[in-house]
């Protein structure tokens, strides 16, 4: 059924349909939206069944999340980035204790300095704490992915992330195909748990690993993401015979077919590269994109055969490995290792910094001509940088780096006239 | 626990299985059909006083609750010498998450029966007093204030035991601990420093709050019989003294800790909605001395010379224990 | 078709972006509204965005070259880059009781089509109907008159679909007299000239 809403109402309606039996939450920016409709649902009773947990802090949401998984329970929580690092401790027990969690990540940069605009640093902080990351380019790929996370999930016994960009897609309305209550039922069945807290049939979860075990136990938490890179494609093809939607699934080419120029990134910069690579390819430019669904566990065999006939790749990513480049762009580099290709990192977008058509096409038309560095930082203020970085030279007590920067760029309110 | 007077007894307490008593008043552990929750074979110290207390505990809430109990185990004393890979002594589900969020998980544990209309299945969390005075409090707290259905048992031996006897938010004044040593003008714990968690929880106001000793097993079978089957969210709070990070004898750990409840220093009380309801009066005062002699984390106040201020400090913090909480009064209830 | 919305926090910029996609919505086209968020705080100047499109909106970023802009707040008409990338041929529709001359832009605006450019006093015609000086529905009355994009009955329907009951209708009522007012401008003095 369509609706004009927004990207985190459609997901809170969606997670509804899942019926989940316990949702935690606690308040961060962008992510509040989905949680407090969740919320008003339960209270109401329209989401029936259903415990809602005003947890303390991230760090409690996931531990309520991860004890209810335990006892049975569908779990769902969200959160973004510093909630996410609070919580961090608890993401890798969830996951090593391979409980079914479904969580959104409403993608938000980490401070210092704090910001609460779009970034991928908090996924990526997380992306090898053992969950699969699904990210979203759309907010109805938003919707659609969380149905089949709890399905992946409680397949293989190992949470799932969805990711979907912070503002971009949760404060965005959109028009979206909301699944059926009907569709939803007959498509995830209910949670059968592989492990579970039961009077009846006592067993204790959590239990100590020595050196003679944990690296068994490691390496089926590994096997478990090379499943999973069978199963999301399958997942996704049943997704579209209920649902008559393209959702998920490893990756998606655009034009990738004999280009000589691909672009690859996360989320949803991926709708304005293609616009980008629309305008290009009119201009007779050899481009085409890939935009990655599945970031862990990372598809490397398909990216490596959807960059089989690229000259260059430009990986195009909202997070930085500061002092090195990318992340994303190193996972994409072990894909193609074998081969020789030039790769470009362009750091983009970070802290919330809009990402234009524009300086799109300008940057490919660069990487094109390879007047590219490997690593590029998109529309990066140089003047404020020499500025800042002459300052720290001057002096020793040249103050706070970020007051100096917004001081620099002039941060005033608009003149009243 | 309801106070009763008994002509003779065999040992200065009311003895497992005290033949003098009603069969309804016996204790669980000497009952043959008790759950073994924790069952023989874990890796405790001899005379560690957790493992007896988290026996008793754990049996007497499996039988208020009939076998309908779900444990939370944060990380710690109990959940190490408890699960000694790849054994594990538990006969009770029982989960082991992280060191700070036992109540947490018990929290989601709980509303998970909740929505699955479990009516009958009882959730309790333990951990030691790090866990739970200290990188637990966040967690705790919440638990506490959304009044989730959950019995917290905290076993207080004052110190980080598993990882080497380093000092936690409850270390008493003056104990010597890894972190606070007894050397330099301070020996040991600083004085003004400390908090309680019984009263912290009674600040929540929730349904049942106590604090319990392994010197008195009954009662703390009878304070957790009587918790496991109150809805909401409960505390109890065990004294459990340690021979190794205490520098006690083994053989002594209930002495120690009736000395605890005897000077004044360890109250043993009740509470409902963060008021006073019961307290168990001492029955042959002790100066504090009696119970500090007894283990080595308080020798510096003893050798070379005593440490008169120090120890009159530790006696006044008893004294107000004493007044505060009636412990000298006739039981009015 | 893309539109940017400018504004103070608080005034329902957002909203009225937002209610600009379900109109279109409910004309059976694509849609896409987002805010640009600058500091959360009541009065700072706030952003919105809304792409109305036949074809799915792929486009993520924010509306760089609008067809159309509403200001809600003439305060922020001196604001740098207020009118930077509007269409040759695009709309302006600003919240004010004075006259283009008057609010000093008349001359930053002459090079758009006649009739493309207008001043209306939205926050008055919201505090007669509404009792609120809310403007962002009676603005999408005078914008569906002005560029004729969204049919009323859209406008007026995707409020109520936002704002139900009392509020609805009263906004409502305010769209509906906004959207007269534009629509026979010519009798009015505070049109482009």
């Amino acid at each position: 059924m369509f609706k004009q809403i927004e990207g985190s109402r459609a997901v809170a309606e969606t997670v509804a349909l899942c019926r989940p039996q316990v949702i935690c939450a606690y308040p961060i920016t962008p992510q509040t939206h989905i949680v407090e409709a969740l919320g008003e649902m339960v209270k109401s009773g329209e989401l029936a069944g259903c415990e809602f947990v005003n947890v303390e802090s991230e760090f409690g949401a996931l531990s309520v999340a991860i004890g209810a998984s335990a006892a049975g329970a569908r779990s769902y929580t969200a959160t973004a980035s510093q909630g996410l690092l609070f919580m961090a401790e608890a993401v890798y027990n969830a996951s090593g204790l391979g409980l079914p969690i479904v969580m959104t990540i409403g993608n938000r940069a980490i401070g210092a300095p704090i910001n609460i605009w779009n970034d991928h640093s908090d996924s990526m902080s997380m992306r090898d704490a053992g969950w699969i990351q699904l990210f979203a380019e759309t907010n109805q790929e938003a919707a659609d992915l969380h149905i089949q996370a709890f399905r992946l999930a409680e397949e293989l016994s190992c949470p799932v992330m969805v990711c979907m960009d912070g503002f971009i897609l949760t404060h965005a309305y959109d028009r979206i195909d909301l699944a059926t209550q009907e569709q939803v039922d007959g498509w995830l069945p209910p949670y059968e748990p592989q492990q579970v807290l039961d009077p009846a049939d006592p067993v204790s979860i959590g239990a100590m690993v020595g050196p003679d075990a944990f690296a068994e136990v490691r390496y089926l938490a590994h096997h478990k993401q090379l499943r999973a890179l069978e199963r999301i494609p399958v997942l996704s093809r049943e997704f579209f015979k209920t649902f008559g939607r393209n959702s998920g699934g490893l990756l998606r080419t655009y034009h990738t077919d004999g280009a000589e120029t691909v672009v690859v990134a996360l989320g949803s910069v991926n709708g304005t590269i293609q616009e980008a690579v629309d305008e290009l390819r009119a201009d007779g430019v050899s481009i085409g994109s890939i935009s990655i669904c599945s970031y862990r566990p990372f598809p490397l065999a398909d990216v490596q055969a959807a960059l089989a006939d690229a000259k260059r790749v430009v990986v195009l990513e909202k997070s930085l490995a500061v002092g090195l480049g990318g992340m994303l762009a190193t996972d994409v580099q072990m894909a193609i290792q074998s081969r020789q290709r030039r790769v470009y990192t362009v750091i983009a977008g970070l802290g919330g910094r809009a990402i234009t058509k524009v300086s799109l096409m300008d940057l490919f038309r660069q990487a094109r001509r390879d007047a590219l560095e490997s690593v590029t930082f998109l529309d990066l203020n140089w003047d404020a940088i020499t500025r800042q970085l002459a300052r720290e030279t001057a002096v020793r007590r040249s103050g706070p780096i970020a007051e100096n920067i917004l001081k620099d760029l002039g941060e005033l309110s608009s003149r009243i006239a | 626990m309801p106070f009763e007077q008994i002509k003779f007894y065999q040992t200065g307490t009311f003895t497992v299985g005290n033949r003098l008593l009603d069969i309804s008043d016996r204790a669980v552990q000497s009952d043959t059909k008790r759950s073994n929750a924790l069952n023989s074979g874990h890796r405790a110290c001899r005379g560690c006083g957790e493992a007896l207390g988290a026996r008793y505990a754990v049996d007497a809430a499996m039988r208020a609750a009939n076998k309908n109990l779900i444990a939370v185990n944060a990380t710690g004393c109990l959940e190490v010498f408890s699960t000694p890979y790849p054994e594990t002594s538990w006969q009770v589900a029982w989960m082991h998450s992280l060191f700070g969020n036992a109540s947490a998980v018990a929290a989601g544990v709980a509303a998970a029966m909740k929505a699955k209309g479990r009516k009958e299945v009882r959730v309790i969390a333990q951990g030691g007093d790090g866990g739970t005075a200290d990188i637990g409090m966040g967690c705790l707290s919440g638990m506490f204030e959304r009044n989730d259905d959950v019995l917290y048992i905290c076993y207080d031996n004052e110190a980080y035991m598993n990882t080497g006897v380093q000092r936690s938010g409850t270390t008493p004044a003056a104990a010597r601990t890894a972190t606070t040593p007894s050397v330099g003008p301070e020996p040991g714990n600083t004085f003004g420093q400390g908090k309680s968690l019984p009263l912290i929880a009674m600040a929540h106001h929730i349904p049942y709050v106590a604090t319990a000793s392994v010197a008195n097993l009954h009662d703390l079978e009878y304070k957790v019989e009587k918790a496991t089957v109150i809805h909401g969210a409960r505390y109890i709070h065990v004294h459990v003294p340690c021979p190794l990070g205490w520098g006690s004898e083994p053989h002594d750990t209930i002495k120690v800790a009736r000395a605890a409840v005897e000077s004044g220093l360890f109250p043993l009380f009740e509470a409902e909605f963060g008021d006073v309801t019961a307290h168990t009066p001492i029955r042959r005062p002790q100066p504090v001395e009696d119970y500090l002699k007894l283990q080595k984390r308080f020798a510096h106040l003893f050798r070379p010379v005593r440490d008169e201020i120090r120890l009159a400090a530790i006696q006044s913090i008893a004294d107000r224990n004493i007044q505060r909480f009636g412990l000298l009064e006739e039981v009015t209830r | 078709m893309q539109i940017r919305i400018h504004g103070r926090g608080g005034q329902g910029v957002v909203s009225a972006a937002e209610m600009l996609s379900i109109a279109a919505f409910l004309e059976g086209r694509y849609a896409q509204a987002f805010p640009s968020f600058g500091s959360e705080r009541m009065g700072a100047p706030v952003m919105a965005f809304c792409r109305i499109d036949d074809h799915p909106i792929r486009s993520r970023e924010p509306v760089m070259h609008p067809d159309a802009l509403i200001i809600q707040d003439p305060t922020l008409l001196h604001q740098a880059g207020l009118f930077d990338g509007l269409d040759p041929s695009g709309f302006v529709l600003i919240n004010s009781t004075r006259g283009l001359k008057e609010l000093g832009i008349a001359s930053a605006l002459e090079h758009l089509p006649p009739g493309h450019a207008c001043a209306m006093p939205a926050t008055e015609l919201a505090m007669r109907f509404v009792g609120r000086p809310l403007p962002n529905g009676t603005l999408l009355g005078g914008f569906a008159a002005m560029t004729g994009t969204l049919r009323l009955e859209s406008v007026v329907a995707a409020i109520r679909s936002k704002f139900p009951g009392k509020v609805g209708e009263s906004n409502v009522a305010a769209a509906e007299a906004a959207y007269e007012l534009v629509a026979h401008r010519g009798a009015l003095e505070e049109v482009h000239v």
